[in-house]
């Protein structure tokens, strides 16, 4: 390999910034002496990566906040500096949504305008910022889903040098976007609690959300936090894969895979370099439960990857969390650090192991919560699926077997391992066990995270948010999120638990509840799921990357003109993402459109 | 790449595939087994000198007990498979998919077996209706992800563009482009160890790109043309054969190939000269050579003009285009 890079040198801003990643210029550059472990450790098949390539995207999404784009200069520095072929940190940096390799004023707001935030008055405020022009100072860009349907509509700021941020309960009224890109009011709802249920005394995993500091590991520990990870101490890693197995627990993610299998597995490797993977990169449109752990109790999701890393024996894990989520990242950042230093994380704990965690944040691209591409992200890939087999298990970040959990599954390791396993189980019902956390947005009177124990009905959880607005009738239901299905109020009986929904011939998916009422233009929504899934696919495999635009092309024929053969093409096409694509994504892509299509909601 | 098989002492793999028994090597590929029984699987993003990247996904065939279809070119045969290659899913996959790529790229200077399998799968990629409009040079390489412009349904959107014709050497002719990534195997880890090039861009934006999309002459490219040589399209494309092609003068059936040893240095790589009117036109080298796999390097792949100065000659036609493609800018 004989790189080689343009003369575009970096500014000295440039420069500090990619410092403060990588360490000082020169130490660890190109000039050092190359051998073939260095160069290669590992290749998904295409791709070379020198051993520090894992820090290319936290280069680049470094350059980004603090210039607010990323310069040729700024792009070299960081190839330089970390041998990774200039085309190929191109083709990283273009692959995020967030990193910019234009210029770019210094704030660029990213206003959600995906299901519930246009419904809540996005679209018109989108209007009235056009309808003002475009200062040289700040620009605004339509977002996906941001995650804060119970608050919408939202917005995530970017701005240069200076902290990111998430506006919420705008105003749609408000105009004009100030100088500095601020949108000069909102609803002034920001500060109302996190999460309508808080403080009730059945919650278990939302208990410590609203009435412990999240901030303080004191206050955690006075909660009493971090007494599920003495005992894992005392019971040791296979008695916890064990009570894991007991409990039932199975994925929060949208697959419902058994953990148990995933820690086993890994665990009884005989590879001894393993990883523990936290999968925070919560992006299905509707989604927000698990910002509401991580910006309200951030310790116990440390605590329960610190479990999950002693059981499965991996020394270090990794916290992949959505970039659209700044709060929810200073405040895990924040508990990493106090946890560390009080012996709870790093080289030999006061707990007699060593484990520590690594927060990597992503740069706007959903297809990265699928597990394989956000291990490539974490690789300083693109975040592209790779094929299975070979499962993450066997061969997963950075080709070692890894154990790879969404925030809420892991979280709920923390009363697995202090009450048993087996006391897990006996909550819900014997094939989905344990409590759950559903996300109301939509049409209810208020929209939130709430917590029940599996076996509540649909309807259970939508009286729970209070029912519909006066005068609203329950048109449909979308059930698990873009990727999931459209439901009819005849199903508001069914039990939310996987083995009902899997009966019923849908997906729980990550616990999205979007009701709507008999004013909604279900063409609208079906068009923004459809642009969705075109702009998120990730472009690698052929039925997916064209697919998603036939689809959205059929569609939009559809909306115009219906036509019995569009249907009936969007069911073909379906069936070939469904068969062929790589990933989840394409499998899932069309789901929710056909079962829209299926129900009549169009008509 | 193919390697000496070093199993000899590990049993074979037993497997059904459409219902007849076959015994392969341990760690073959369903495509290996599906070829050594002779059975026709199509392939596009698959060669035999590079890493399987199963973006394609034109080989699917259906494996019991497996919920989607699985790529043949990578998945390994295991013990007591049952294997389908022409099922209903199967079918209907590969159709799909030629149509997708039927409609969204250019696929007239495509291998031969793609108009095969388009008639053999009833693809019509005319169904999805008429091209949309082809995107200004450069625009597509400009575009962010996560956006995208107003879609209609009036037209099926491709990736059609003008071609990239930046040096006297080869161009790239991106409308032909159906993102099988072997150029960028080929110019990477699978040959070359350039990374000139890498995949830009994502979703239906994603792009073959150089850093910064710069023209390849100022990027970290070669010229070793060993992307040519891998590219199934005619995406990728001597000078010589696009500028008889504009000018409407590429005929293959005119060619003749002749196989001789490059005479640069000593290490004997083979060279296939396609030569038309006695001029040579491109140069290619044999994939199952032992030295080569099909690589070269920019002297044997390009450097034959000594053999033919077009500048000392009577200039009959041919001579005429060829010398154009010695000149920087197209005309």
């Amino acid at each position: 390999m004989d790189l080689r890079f343009t003369d575009a040198q970096p500014t000295a801003a440039e420069r500090e910034a990619v410092d403060s990643v990588l360490g000082p210029a020169g130490v660890d550059s190109h000039q050092r002496v190359r051998t073939a472990s260095n160069l290669r450790i590992f290749a998904t098949g295409m791709q070379s990566v020198s051993d520090r390539r894992h820090l290319l995207l936290p280069a680049l999404e470094t350059v980004q906040s603090e210039i607010g784009w990323v310069s040729e200069g700024a792009l070299m520095h960081i190839c330089r500096e970390l041998s990774v072929p200039p085309a190929e940190a191109w083709g990283v940096a273009t692959f995020y949504s967030l990193i910019s390799v234009d210029p770019s004023p210094p704030v660029v707001l990213h206003i959600c305008d995906d299901i519930v935030c246009r419904r809540a008055g996005a679209l018109e405020l989108m209007e009235g910022l056009e309808s003002n022009g475009r200062t040289p100072d700040a620009r605004w860009l339509p977002s996906p889903c941001l995650g804060q349907c119970d608050r919408a509509p939202a917005a995530y700021v970017q701005r240069a040098g200076e902290d990111d941020e998430v506006l919420v309960s705008i105003n749609p009224e408000t105009r004009p976007m100030g100088p500095d890109g601020s949108i000069l009011s909102t609803n002034g709802q920001t500060d109302t609690v996190a999460v309508p249920q808080a403080g009730e005394p059945h919650l278990r995993l939302l208990r410590r959300v609203g009435t412990v500091d999240p901030g303080s590991l004191d206050s955690y520990l006075e909660a009493g936090g971090y007494r599920a990870l003495e005992k894992a101490v005392e019971m040791g890693p296979a008695a916890v894969v064990a009570e894991v197995k007991a409990s039932g627990l199975r994925g929060r993610g949208g697959a419902a895979f058994p953990a148990w299998i995933k820690w086993e597995a890994v665990a009884n490797s005989p590879e001894q370099v393993r990883y523990l993977i936290c999968n925070a990169d919560e992006s299905e449109p509707g989604t927000f439960k698990d910002r509401v752990l991580m910006e309200d109790d951030p310790f116990s999701v440390i605590e329960a990857m610190t479990i999950s890393g002693l059981a499965v024996g991996a020394r270090q894990g990794y916290l992949y969390i959505r970039g659209e989520y700044p709060l929810a990242t200073r405040r895990l950042r924040s508990a990493i650090h106090q946890a560390r230093r009080a012996g709870l994380l790093g080289e030999s704990t006061t707990r007699g192991f060593s484990f520590d965690i690594d927060l990597r944040r992503g740069q706007g691209a959903y297809i990265c919560g699928e597990e394989t591409a956000l291990m490539n992200s974490i690789e300083g890939l693109r975040g592209e699926p790779r094929n299975k087999p070979p499962f993450p298990t066997d061969s997963g970040l950075f080709g070692k077997p890894t154990v790879i959990n969404n925030v809420e599954t892991l979280c709920n390791v923390l009363d697995i391992v202090t009450d048993g396993g087996n006391s897990f189980a006996s909550s819900g019902t014997p094939q989905s066990t344990g409590p759950k956390l559903f996300c109301l947005s939509g049409s209810v009177r208020r929209p939130g995270t709430y917590e029940v124990e599996f076996g509540a009905t649909l309807g259970d959880l939508i009286a729970l948010a209070g029912g519909l607005p006066e005068g609203r009738r329950l048109r449909a239901v979308l059930l698990g999120g873009a990727a999931g299905s459209f439901v009819l109020p005849d199903l508001l009986e069914m039990p939310l638990t996987f083995e009902a929904a899997s009966e019923a011939g849908i997906s729980l998916g990550s616990g999205v509840i979007m009701a709507f009422d008999q004013h909604t233009d279900f063409g609208d929504i079906l068009a923004r799921i459809a642009a969705f899934f075109r702009d998120e696919t990730c472009g690698q495999c052929v039925p997916c990357r064209v697919g998603t635009v036939r689809v959205e092309e059929a569609l939009a024929r559809i909306r115009r003109d219906p036509q019995p053969g569009d249907s009936k093409l969007i069911e073909e096409i379906d069936l070939a993402m469904r068969d062929a694509s790589i990933c989840g994504l394409g499998h899932t892509a069309a789901i929710a459109l056909r079962s829209a299509l299926e129900l009549g909601l169009l008509e | 790449m193919t390697r000496p098989d070093t199993t000899e002492t590990q049993q074979s793999v037993r497997l059904t595939i459409d219902g007849a028994p076959v015994e392969v090597r341990p760690g073959a590929t369903l495509l290996e087994a599906c070829r050594q029984m002779g059975t026709d699987v199509p392939t596009l993003c698959y060669l035999e000198t590079l890493t399987p990247v199963n973006v394609c996904r034109i080989c699917v065939v259906e494996v019991e007990r497996n919920r989607t279809l699985v790529p043949a070119c990578s998945r390994i045969a295991e013990e007591n498979m049952v294997v389908k290659t022409d099922s209903e899913r199967v079918r209907h996959s590969r159709k799909m998919i030629l149509e997708f790529l039927g409609s969204s790229v250019d696929l007239s200077a495509a291998e031969d077996e793609v108009e095969d399998w388009m008639r053999q799968y009833q693809a019509e990629p005319d169904r999805y209706g008429p091209q949309s409009a082809p995107s200004a040079a450069g625009e597509r390489d400009r575009r962010h992800p996560g956006h995208h412009g107003e879609v209609n349904g009036r037209t099926a959107e491709g990736v059609h563009q003008p071609t990239k014709v930046d040096n006297t050497l080869y161009v790239r002719d991106y409308s032909r482009c159906i993102l099988c990534y072997k150029c960028v195997e080929a110019c990477g880890i699978d040959a070359q160890g350039t990374y000139a090039i890498a995949v830009a861009g994502r979703g239906f934006d994603a792009r073959i790109s150089t850093e910064m999309d710069l023209p390849l002459g100022d990027g970290a490219c070669v010229f070793c043309g060993n992307c040519i040589g891998v590219c199934p399209t005619g995406a990728l494309m001597f000078r010589s054969e696009w500028e008889l092609r504009q000018a409407e003068m590429w005929d293959p059936d005119a060619q003749e190939v002749t196989r001789t040893v490059c005479s640069y240095c000593g290490v004997g790589c083979n060279l296939e000269l396609h030569t038309q009117d006695n001029r040579i036109v491109k140069v290619t080298s044999p994939q199952d050579h032992d030295v080569t796999s099909g690589h070269l390097c920019i002297k044997g792949r390009f450097g034959y003009d000594y053999v033919q100065n077009l500048g000392d000659v009577d200039r009959s036609s041919i001579d005429e285009v060829l010398a154009k493609a010695r000149r920087p800018a197209p005309e």
